[in-house]
């Protein structure tokens, strides 16, 4: 006796929609165990939990604001994933996005602000984007395993930002790692009254839509995929297999890199040394969790902010160590991975 | 400052701590070296580092034994082992993918256990570390000595492991089969060998090791848990196995190197030179990277690795 | 019809009922079949008639969803191939199950033995003495890679004789055998056979089954059409049991004779994997409306040469001249696919599944891989997916392609379907110069027909065609000229009426006059 994988016929779009619902209720119902085991009441945590991200404007807002930064790592893992460039090096890009905008946040206080931002959102980009360049020539000139390098990557830029941070950009008279604050003209506007909503959150959807757009109607998004799809395939049709990974490092490292920008330039207003709570890793597992889509980055960073930000209310409420939101991030990747799995597969137990 | 480095006292610290500094890597590289010989990246080896850590830690807060630390490390270790052999050997999904699931899981699920234990302390709660054990007579050689013969029992079993794996691995029946799996699994199942069983057994062996690696961290290299407590110790694990080309004996030279950086570093430290402490904890990565391209060119990775295996398919 | 076997006793290996369905697919449909202690028997049938997934089920490699199985006469069920083998069943597959970096002797060893440690100094001498007896010359300690084909055929054989195996399954084992190399393999199965073993020989060779076999059994399309000792029948009759109908051997059609040169092949040299020589200072000349094959069995050079040609790998000497659309020649740049493209080379290439195709794209997505960055489909770094769609459903239809829609994934047409994928992409654009490699390898009658066809129609268009394949018959069936490749060199040529299969043959072994 043995249980194989069978393939199942075509796949109702139906199933696909419903597929991630209920993945996600398998994964809070497995969450329960945590939840249950550190003596909480399930059903006051859930609601405390749900209450907290979405039960007031405020809430509602904050949720989003938490948000931005997890549509663009997401965002920027799912575009190189897509092209099976195994950018595992988000957040060290996150932060070299953090460190430029902030290097130009304190510096150029003449400027006016609508040069002044531009600027910081473009030399944020550019500096996530040149730093996943490394290991995308790594890759292609030289055979590195891009997955490791990309990870060996985040630890030296943590490292460059501790020694600017004891360094150049240090505070004057400060005796801990935290920057100057950046001039009022390098902050992103706030949209909204008694909020912190602002710029950073319309543009991280804008550019939901912007990476479907290369995906699905350029020349480039095109390529992008059939490079990730099948490399040799891929270089057997005359494409250019090196440039396009280049590339697509670019764009993904620089979208990892306005990440950066806007935790400086709207939430924390200095450079600080954990201005990142590991949001380019949660981007690894959000891509992953919105099969690698824009629209599934989308909902998946959402759902993530949810977990986050009411983690925090229901550890308040019920004394749920918050950690818990880390838990049922991890869970959820697991169930969604099996529920896709299943979704394409069934299990049948064979004689042999 | 010439003198200070060729002082009897710093030498034999620095081989110390190099040796201490070793050990958490190479435990856990030798696990994924066994594993991925047997077609298997597992990439939830810092997250398995990080729960052995805590598990470690808890076991021997509780039970005043930190050899039931360790050995709860190891056990927790190969549960997440199952774990991952359930997503990517019986289930075929993505290694990668699969393995940083795993690596996310298990890092929220240790900072909630701890949280949920401990609460959060102003002072972060301690046991009593290890204790080194000097080797007789061996100890008492100058520099060499105190060097490499005082050192914590977990260390001299790491040290012991590489060859061990070495043999396991090149010299006995089941390391053929565990190789022949990781090169051409059909090779092995038309044989008679069981792919999918071996592979499990792989993951289950190198969690193990990935736990006890982890909890060398909290119970002798430190005494206390915090939460970057591997610090990417376990990505640099999975960079020296193929640095060392996913041999034991030559991981161990990457690792070793590692450690030595890492111990160099510390003490430079104390001398206040006019340098952010951070650009030396760049080093160890920064050459690990150049050992990478030093080496890729005659990469052999297993044939195998990220390939799930299945049977029924069309012949 | 006499069943069993020249001992007249209980049959090596009985198989009853024998049925398996692979999805809709029924593989397998209710098959009887032995084998006789030393006898050597045949399994013969085309590709896909369900030879080898009737040995894989006897080899426990499978299950059988009906039907028994008994060896030496007491019934068994293999659930394993360490089942199997236990019982004394080996089998060497088409594509080896060797571990390339090992040793020959890691290879053979491999899950046999006893205790913790390797016994190596054990295990050489058995192996020694099984070289010996067997004349299977091969060196113990080299690693597999370095073998050749021929070479590697004996460690699987060494592999199976090691764990005692009475019966031995030999999956397609001339295929990959030089003409020359095939009767050493003969004298080694009779070897087997004469001390007693059993030897299912599967094949689709009708001459090479009359020449080794004692009895023969035919399948097509699952069943069991045919069982005869081979000295009741004809190479005529097992032809036409294995076909179905009668099969012409002889060419009908005229030899065409070829026009201006477009494609000059000048001293190319290749090296392969391993960097050893794989191609030989290699000179050809292609033609309009001819069709030149290169015979040759594989392995003597004409992936690597196919690779160099589609700019997959770098010559290390020599220069391919190609007349491009516009009459101007051209030196292909070497190691860049896009220049072959580019210069209007039609590439049909041996892997379909890994290299000409992408099987998790859609067929649409498939059809414009090659043109897609040029224009009408680029506009300004914009796809013109409105008008790849028209023209992926013309290409569907003009081309035959069986596919549920143009956004149906590649992956799940048929090996014939998918070949026509690629056609339609390489074909539709006009070529004057077309390279097809092994393009029917693997495909059913009716789709080797079918592209047979095309080519014949790209031809009279005045294509110049390059058509290598390890089938000889395919080769001389289309070509007009056919030059024969061993070891990297062209051993020699022959044009229309003047081509003779036998000096084709002794080409292909190597001999010169």
């Amino acid at each position: 006796m043995r249980t194989v994988l069978v393939k199942r016929g075509p796949i109702p779009s139906w199933s696909r929609a419903v597929t991630p619902l209920g993945a996600i209720a398998v994964t809070l119902l497995l969450s329960a165990v945590p939840i249950l085991i550190a003596g909480a009441p399930l059903f006051r945590s859930y609601g405390a939990l749900f209450y907290g991200a979405l039960g007031t404007r405020f809430n509602v807002l904050e949720t989003l604001v938490k948000s931005s930064p997890l549509i663009l790592t997401g965002l920027a893992v799912a575009f190189a994933f897509r092209a099976k460039f195994w950018n595992i090096g988000a957040e060290g890009q996150l932060l070299a996005g953090a460190i430029v905008a902030t290097w130009i946040g304190v510096t150029f206080g003449s400027l006016p602000r609508f040069v002044m931002l531009p600027l910081v959102m473009v030399g944020g980009f550019f500096a996530g984007g040149l730093w996943a360049v490394i290991p995308a020539v790594l890759k292609t000139r030289l055979n590195v395993d891009d997955v490791v390098s990309t990870l060996l990557l985040n630890f030296v830029m943590i490292h460059i930002m501790g020694a600017l941070l004891f360094g150049v950009l240090q505070k004057e008279g400060a005796g801990w790692p935290i920057s100057e604050e950046i001039f009022d003209s390098a902050k992103y506007p706030f949209l909204l009254a008694r909020s912190r909503f602002h710029l950073g959150i319309p543009l991280a959807f804008l550019l939901v839509f912007a990476v479907w757009f290369v995906n699905e109607r350029t020349v480039f998004g095109y390529r992008s995929l059939a490079v990730g799809t099948n490399l040799h395939a891929a270089r057997f049709a005359g494409i250019p297999t090196t440039r396009v990974i280049v590339m697509t490092a670019v764009i993904s490292g620089g979208l990892a890199g306005l990440a950066g920008v806007g935790e400086v330039a709207a939430i924390q207003f200095h450079l600080l040394a954990d201005i990142s709570p590991g949001y380019g890793y949660t981007g690894i597992v959000i891509a992953m969790l919105g099969a690698l889509h824009p629209l599934g980055v989308l909902l998946a960073s959402l759902f993530f902010s949810v977990i986050n930000v009411g983690a925090q209310t229901m550890s308040r409420m019920t004394g749920v160590p918050s950690y818990i939101s880390g838990v049922i991030e991890g869970l959820s990747l697991i169930v969604m991975l099996v529920a896709l799995l299943l979704n394409e597969y069934r299990l049948k137990v064979v004689a042999s | 400052m010439m003198a200070e480095i060729l002082s009897v006292s710093f030498l034999a610290g620095l081989l110390a701590a190099t040796l201490r500094m070793a050990t958490p890597i190479v435990l856990a590289m030798l696990g994924e070296i066994i594993t991925e010989r047997a077609g298997v990246l597992n990439l939830g080896i810092e997250g398995t580092m990080l729960f052995g850590a805590m598990t470690g830690f808890l076991v021997t807060m509780s039970t005043g034994s930190a050899w039931l630390g360790v050995l709860a490390a190891a056990g927790v270790g190969m549960l997440l082992a199952l774990l991952m052999a359930f997503l990517v050997v019986f289930l075929g999904l993505s290694q990668h993918v699969s393995g940083l699931g795993i690596t996310l899981f298990a890092t929220g699920l240790s900072m909630f256990v701890y949280r949920l234990h401990f609460g959060s302390p102003t002072v972060p709660p301690t046991v009593t570390p290890m204790t080194k054990v000097a080797i007789p007579l061996l100890s008492r050689i100058p520099i060499i000595g105190p060097g490499l013969f005082n050192q914590y029992v977990l260390t001299y079993a790491a040290m012991i492991l590489i060859p061990a794996v070495w043999v396991l691995m090149y010299r006995t029946r089941i390391g053929l089969t565990v190789r022949t799996v990781g090169e051409n699994p059909m090779a092995a199942d038309t044989v008679g060998g069981n792919v999918n069983l071996v592979r499990t057994l792989a993951l289950v062996a190198g969690g193990a090791l990935m736990g006890i690696g982890g909890s060398f961290l909290t119970l002798a290299h430190q005494n206390m848990f915090l939460r970057d407590v591997i610090g990417g110790r376990g990505w640099v694990a999975v960079a020296m196995v193929i640095f060392g080309n996913w041999n034991p004996g030559r991981g161990t030279i990457g690792a070793l190197m590692f450690g030595l950086l890492d111990g160099l570093q510390l003490r430079l430290q104390g001398w206040g030179l006019p340098i952010p402490f951070d650009v030396f904890l760049m080093v160890p990565y920064v050459l690990t990277i150049f050992a990478l391209v030093s080496v890729s060119r005659r990469a052999a990775a297993p044939a195998a690795l990220l390939k799930p295996y299945r049977r029924e398919v069309r012949g | 019809m006499d069943v069993h076997s020249t001992t007249g006793n209980t049959p090596a290996v009985a198989m009853h009922g024998v049925t398996k369905r692979f999805l809709d697919n029924v593989a397998n449909d209710s098959i009887d079949f032995s084998v006789g202690v030393g006898e050597i028997c045949a399994l013969l049938g085309e590709n896909g008639a369900g030879k080898t997934t009737l040995m894989n089920i006897l080899f426990g490699y499978y299950g059988a969803d009906e039907g028994t199985i008994e060896v030496y006469g007491e019934p068994r069920t293999f659930t394993s191939p360490r089942e199997a083998i236990a019982a004394g069943i080996g089998m060497v597959h088409q594509h080896f199950a060797l571990v390339p970096t090992h040793t020959v002797l890691e290879n053979v060893v491999v899950g046999t033995g006893k205790g913790l440690f390797l016994d190596r100094a054990g295990a050489r001498s058995r192996l020694e003495a099984l070289k010996e007896r067997f004349r299977l010359s091969v060196p113990s300690d080299a690693p597999v890679w370095q073998l050749s084909i021929g070479e590697q055929q004996k460690v699987e054989i060494l592999k199976a004789l090691y764990r005692d195996s009475r019966i031995l399954i030999m999956d397609e084992p001339t295929a990959v055998l030089s003409p020359s190399e095939t009767p050493q393999l003969f004298r080694t199965l009779r070897t087997l056979t004469s001390g007693g073993r059993s030897v299912i020989f599967i094949s689709h060779k009708l001459h090479e089954v009359m020449e080794i076999a004692d009895r023969v059994v035919v399948l097509r399309n699952g069943q069991k059409v045919h069982e005869r000792s081979t000295s009741d029948t004809t190479v005529q009759d097992l032809s036409r049991m294995m076909v179905g109908h009668e099969v012409r051997s002889n060419r009908t059609e005229p030899w065409h004779t070829g026009g201006a040169t477009v494609c000059r092949i000048d001293g190319l040299s290749v090296e392969d994997d391993k960097e050893l020589p794989a191609v030989d200072d290699l000179v050809l000349e292609l033609r309009e409306g001819e069709i030149l094959g290169l015979a040759g069995v594989s392995g003597n050079g004409q992936t690597e040469l196919c690779d160099a040609l589609f700019g997959m790998r770098l010559p290390s000497a020599g220069a391919v001249r190609v007349v491009d659309r516009h009459g101007t020649v051209r030196v292909l740049e070497p190691g860049r696919p896009y220049a072959a493209v580019a210069a209007g080379m039609a590439r049909i290439p041996e892997d379909r599944m890994h290299t000409g195709l992408m099987t998790s794209l859609t067929v649409e997505q498939n059809l414009v891989l090659e043109s897609h960055a040029a224009p009408p489909w680029n506009r300004h770094g914009l796809l013109d997916w409105a008008g790849i769609g028209t023209h992926a459903e013309e290409l569907i239809g003009a081309y035959n392609i069986r596919t549920q829609s143009r956004r149906e994934r590649a992956g799940s047409l048929s090996g014939g379907n998918l070949q026509k994928v690629i056609l339609a992409r390489e074909l539709s654009t006009n070529p004057r110069l077309i390279v097809a490699s092994q393009p029917t390898r693997g495909l059913d009658v009716g789709a080797m027909e079918s592209i047979h066809a095309r080519l014949r129609e790209e031809r009279a268009r005045g294509a110049a065609i390059l058509l290598i394949s390890d089938d000889l018959d395919e080769i001389l069936q289309l070509s007009d000229r056919v030059a024969v490749m061993y070891e990297g060199r062209i051993m020699g040529e022959q044009t229309g009426g003047g081509i003779d299969r036998e000096q084709i043959g002794l080409w292909m072994s190597g001999v010169v006059q």
